[in-house]
């Protein structure tokens, strides 16, 4: 499905700050893979899903999508195929507009935009359904301004908008860590649930070891910028914590055994 | 204020109100402070102007003035996304461009307009009176730009420009090419920039290279007005305060030119220290109003 190899990038290469974010990562996600992505601090998390949705291009390497080259494509072209949902729950939807606005712009997505109205009646009913299903209610608030909405609802939206037009590859970066624990919680089970029911190829980036265990069919674990660690199927049912941790250190040594993140 | 400096007030309230259109669709909408409307507006007159002098029919001429005004803004918008210039920058390399350009378009600094046929003619072949024509004429104007814009605005193309100045990121994540947007959203707004300068020339018979100067302050000045009174709490409501904003703004002009204190009185030169003002207490107003009414 999605292909990195060898995928090199530095930040402010050249320069006295230069960080190695990624070091020659190779990475083959098959179709349907619901892959969690581990790691303490500065270790690349955030910086492979970013180097995935091409939000910068990479020094060294290629990424390809179902067998197409997409390392030289933009941002915006990738989003065709992609669905994301980020960290902060404020960046997934606009404000400003209302949420069968922002439905309807992700309803587009990977579409030339004309002058057609921004929101029909028949999308309106579509958007109903939907987001009935993530049962919090705001079907019936659907022409009120999204900025009106708290976070947990804005994420949970956002999670909606990313599928909404079946990505095939959904990108997850800590999409619950800005949230309070119950409605982190809500959000992750609504994950399960969109995942499951479309059979996403998905990428979860998360702090968070409990939930890299509980979900998905396989994990991975970055350490400054390198996969160190990549189990699948039955070996990844029966992990525990403390079989990452003790894996961990095996690996890297107890250089890192201070790194309280990885405890949590 | 006399019965005329209220009508003229209207009038220019009203074309000046297109302009303003302008301003609020880059500054509101896109997010994007637009300084290229100084040279645009002109452009508009000076595009027009030589093209009624050249015998182009004058609702014609008001399209190319139209045309021309996109592609300045368009440019402003290729600095800006594919060169990476700070929008402030790109849009005053264009404005000081456009300075020479409107003197090669008119070849010189302006161009007089005495003795064409203009719209406003064909408005007041209508039968109205000639004082009212361009007050009519330029009010159904600005209703039929503020229709089209709120219609647009309501489309898929017009919802990315409200989210590509609202959320960058979001509207990227959804496959949309955010240089397009921009590009063609400023070229947009100094579209209708020009076409105000295009009118404005028409009605006062010339085009002058400098009747640009002071156009985004005015602009401003006019959006911010509309907003403080009027309210933007939706996109039908800010695009109509937008305009209301601007003949209020002309209103306050012709009542502070009117005014007289003993010997002194405002001089059309005081003009751009009175917007000026103006501008600084509605952009401060909210922040006064946190402060002394607790």
């Amino acid at each position: 499905m999605i292909e990195l190899a060898g995928v090199t990038k530095y930040f402010h290469r050249g320069s006295v700050n230069q960080v190695l974010a990624l070091d020659n990562v190779s990475l083959s996600v098959s179709d349907g893979d619901f892959i969690t992505v581990i790691g303490s601090n500065g270790a690349g998390k955030s910086t492979l899903l970013s180097c995935v949705a091409g939000s910068f291009l990479p020094d060294n390497g290629t990424i390809t999508l179902d067998g197409v080259d997409i390392t030289a494509w933009p941002e915006h072209r990738r989003a065709a195929h992609l669905g994301r949902v980020f960290q902060d729950p404020l960046l997934g939807t606009c404000a400003s507009l209302s949420i069968e606005q922002n439905l309807a712009l992700a309803l587009r997505r990977g579409t030339t935009r004309g002058l057609g109205k921004g929101v029909t009646d028949e999308d309106r009913g579509y958007f109903r359904r939907e987001v009935h299903k993530i049962g919090l209610g705001l079907e019936k608030r659907l022409a009120d301004r999204i900025g009106l909405l708290s976070g947990g609802q804005r994420q949970a939206l956002t999670l909606l908008m990313a599928t909404l037009v079946r990505p095939k590859v959904l990108l997850l970066d800590e999409h619950t860590a800005a949230l309070d624990p119950k409605t982190a919680n809500a959000i992750l089970l609504l994950t399960e649930h969109i995942v499951t029911e479309q059979k996403l190829t998905t990428l979860m980036v998360t702090h968070n070891m409990n939930q890299a265990l509980k979900l998905g069919n396989r994990i991975i674990m970055l350490h400054q910028g390198t996969v160190i660690l990549d189990i699948g199927g039955e070996e990844k049912r029966k992990l525990k914590v403390t079989d990452l941790l003790a894996q961990f250190y095996a690996v890297k040594g107890e250089e890192f055994s201070s790194d309280k993140m990885l405890l949590t | 204020m006399t019965f005329f400096a209220f009508i003229g007030a209207l009038e220019q309230g009203f074309v000046y109100g297109i302009m303003v259109l302008g301003v609020y669709l880059t500054f509101r909408v896109l997010d994007f402070p637009d300084l290229t409307v100084d040279g645009s507006l002109p452009l508009g007159a000076a595009v027009s102007a030589v093209a009624i002098t050249h015998g182009v029919n004058p609702f014609l001429s008001l399209f190319l003035a139209m045309a021309a005004g996109f592609l300045a803004g368009a440019v402003t918008g290729i600095l800006n996304t594919k060169l990476k210039i700070l929008h402030l920058l790109a849009s005053i390399l264009t404005m000081i461009a456009l300075y020479s350009i409107n003197i090669r378009i008119m070849d010189g600094p302006n161009v007089s307009l005495l003795g064409t046929d203009t719209v406003l003619d064909t408005w007041m072949r209508m039968g109205l009176p000639s004082h009212l024509a361009a007050p009519t004429c330029f009010a159904a104007m600005a209703v039929l730009v503020v229709g089209l814009l709120i219609w647009f605005l309501y489309t898929e193309l017009g919802q990315t420009l409200l989210a590509t100045g609202d959320n960058r990121q979001m509207i990227v994540a959804q496959g949309v090419d955010t240089h397009k947007v921009i590009i063609f959203g400023v070229g947009l707004s100094n579209a209708l920039v020009a076409f105000a300068g295009a009118l404005i020339a028409q009605n006062q018979g010339a085009a002058d290279v400098g009747m640009g100067v002071g156009t985004i302050v005015a602009g401003l000045a006019s959006v911010i007005v509309g907003e403080t009174v009027f309210g933007a709490g939706s996109v039908p409501r800010a695009v109509v305060a937008a305009v209301l904003g601007s003949v209020l703004y002309r209103m306050a002009i012709a009542l502070a030119l009117g005014l007289k204190i003993g010997d002194f009185a405002f001089s059309p030169s005081d003009l751009n220290l009175i917007t000026a003002a103006l501008v600084v207490f509605a952009m401060a107003a909210p922040a006064l109003k946190k402060r002394f009414m607790r």
